[in-house]
């Protein structure tokens, strides 16, 4: 038992193990495992033909955190910072260490006006945003709502319904605020 | 091409996009067979991961075929059938060298803290994803490998991340036989870590979640004894008494930010004042024994997350951790789903064309009609 020096008895031996469960066992060596050691020197580099990777071209100002020595010499291309929302990432990058959580917090709230513009452009674009169909909703006719949801003892179900409110409101509130003392500002210079 | 983009927080729909284009000599262009939606995707999805920006393309769990490839690329030819793990890495970095691919230093310019990934958000580093008729696969030497001709494409893309992750989230534990391992959250990273934990002479493995379809999933794929939360009144307490108050051995979190049952740890994770909801990690750190070792897959955000660090200190535990090397796992991974000790497959229960992916999202995301792992197929739209 626990208060002596014994370990509690196992349920089952290896053997009833071995005959129940396929595999069991077969990585029993932890030093006969994929990831150990942590640190495993390869020789082969994986494929790598090169000591450093060649060098893509940068064709826009590429943002970077400013704990990097130097742009990395391979890099994502999706979705170049546009408007204030990019205004505000690139702000973050070129101040905040990724250790300042200033830096963090101005890449969410950069996110949450990139979402209520793009929102407010598609209808300009002429593709505006559909909530029924973008939220996936129309999907609950394909499963059973009520039942998979309650009486099962789900822990999920008391906080759902008000996810999208919590996640999305306070950035709404934020962004009015800042509007209101952006108006204030100007209506006392004016 | 069709693609999925996102719209904001809890939206997603499917836009007409250009074709990649490559962008770097050693880059590759695929066509899309088959993707999925991880777990980690639905904290994209919900909008608590910083930098991620309308209009970008999710996932990191995808298989294909070569349709374009740069010219410094010598290991793909068009038309070759490839599977290519999460993580985009360089394999010439201090990190690659040392077999540590989910650290790469020279694919994410946008942090240090985290390597490269498809499609999540530039936090780690900006790339569009699989869930999509083409991608842009960087480093094509490096990461991408041919399917074996016997492997299902099903099998195939459950090796792109979750399997190996729950694999390696068992090694982590550092398991020697006998030891009981309990593992937090029956999600698919969760199932095969149980299943995993077996293969390493794991005693006993337990597997607590909420929703008994998983749970049920856990006894009948894992093998797992399970524990449904919301029937007891303390995580701890119960799993002191079920091992006859030694504490587990190993502890497994694999839920990350997103973890249920605790409201207030929720809210303040959803208003983006802690990092990630750690309920998980704390029953982990409540349940193990004095000296254990808790091992840690789930994924949290950037910022601090409300740990119960002082008991783990107390409680001399090792915590591990780490964004899970993949392309490391696969030659072991593909000896046990050739030999039949794993069957990755077993565990997708939807598979969604691309153009109906929003009601993926939110199938996946408000655990409703079984779903456990779904996967895409842009070739169905």
């Amino acid at each position: 038992m626990t208060y002596t020096a014994a370990k509690p008895p196992l349920p089952e031996t290896p053997e009833q193990l071995r005959a129940r469960i396929p595999g069991w066992g077969v990585d029993l060596d932890p030093a006969d495992r994929p990831s150990s050691p942590k640190l495993d020197f390869r020789d082969d580099l994986t494929g790598a033909h090169w000591e450093f990777p060649d060098r893509q071209p940068e064709k826009y100002p590429r943002e970077r955190s400013m704990e990097h020595k130097f742009l990395t010499p391979v890099f994502g291309t999706a979705s170049p910072p546009r408007g204030v929302s990019g205004a505000l990432r690139t702000l973050s990058y070129r101040k905040f260490s990724e250790a300042d959580v200033a830096h963090w917090l101005i890449l969410m709230a950069a996110d949450r006006v990139d979402s209520m513009g793009s929102s407010f452009t598609s209808v300009l674009r002429g593709k505006p945003d559909n909530p029924i169909t973008e939220t996936g909703i129309l999907g609950e006719f394909k499963a059973r709502p009520i039942r998979d949801r309650f009486g099962r003892g789900r822990a999920d179900t008391k906080h759902q319904w008000m996810d999208p409110l919590i996640v999305t409101t306070p950035w709404v509130l934020r962004a009015g605020v800042v509007y209101l003392v952006a108006k204030g500002l100007r209506a006392r210079r004016d | 091409m069709r693609a999925m983009v996102y719209r904001g927080p809890y939206r997603v729909r499917v836009e007409e996009k250009d074709i990649p284009p490559i962008e770097h000599p050693n880059d590759a262009i695929i066509r899309v067979q088959m993707g999925a939606i991880c777990g980690s995707d639905l904290h994209l999805y919900h909008g608590l991961v910083p930098d991620t920006r309308v209009g970008t393309t999710f996932g990191h769990e995808f298989i294909g075929v070569v349709h374009e490839v740069g010219s410094s690329v010598q290991n793909l030819k068009v038309g070759d059938r490839v599977m290519v793990p999460f993580n985009i890495f360089c394999g010439s970095c201090w990190f690659c060298a040392r077999g540590l691919y989910g650290n790469c230093h020279n694919t994410n310019p946008n942090a240090t803290a985290v390597g490269a990934i498809y499609g999540y958000s530039h936090t780690t580093g900006g790339y569009d994803g699989g869930q999509a008729a083409f991608v842009r696969v960087p480093v094509a030497d490096v990461g991408p490998t041919l399917i074996p001709e016997w492997m299902s494409d099903e099998d195939a893309v459950m090796l792109t991340d979750a399997l190996p992750t729950g694999y390696f989230g068992a090694q982590l534990g550092d398991i020697v036989q006998g030891d009981v391992v309990v593992v937090f959250g029956a999600g698919p990273v969760g199932l095969y870590a149980a299943k995993s934990a077996w293969l390493m002479g794991a005693g006993r493995v337990i597997v607590v979640d909420h929703i008994e379809d998983r749970l049920e999933k856990a006894r009948t794929f894992a093998h797992a004894e399970t524990l449904n939360f919301t029937t007891v009144k303390d995580i701890a307490v119960e799993m002191k008494k079920t091992t006859d108050f030694l504490g587990a051995d190993v502890c497994i979190d694999a839920v990350g930010a997103e973890a249920d049952g605790g409201f207030m740890q929720h809210v303040t994770t959803k208003l983006k004042l802690q990092g990630g909801s750690p309920i998980a990690l704390n029953w982990a750190i409540d349940s193990v024994r004095k000296g254990g070792t808790i091992s840690v897959v789930g994924v949290y955000g950037p910022v601090f997350s409300a740990v119960k660090f002082g008991d783990a200190m107390q409680k001399g535990l090792t915590l591990r951790m780490n964004q899970t090397p993949v392309k490391r796992q696969w030659p072991r991974l593909f000896e046990h789903v050739k030999s039949g000790v794993l069957k990755p497959s077993e565990i997708i229960t939807h598979r969604i064309p691309l153009e109906h992916i929003a009601e993926g999202y939110h199938l996946f995301s408000s655990k409703l009609d079984g779903c456990i792992k779904p996967v895409v197929i842009p070739s169905a739209s």
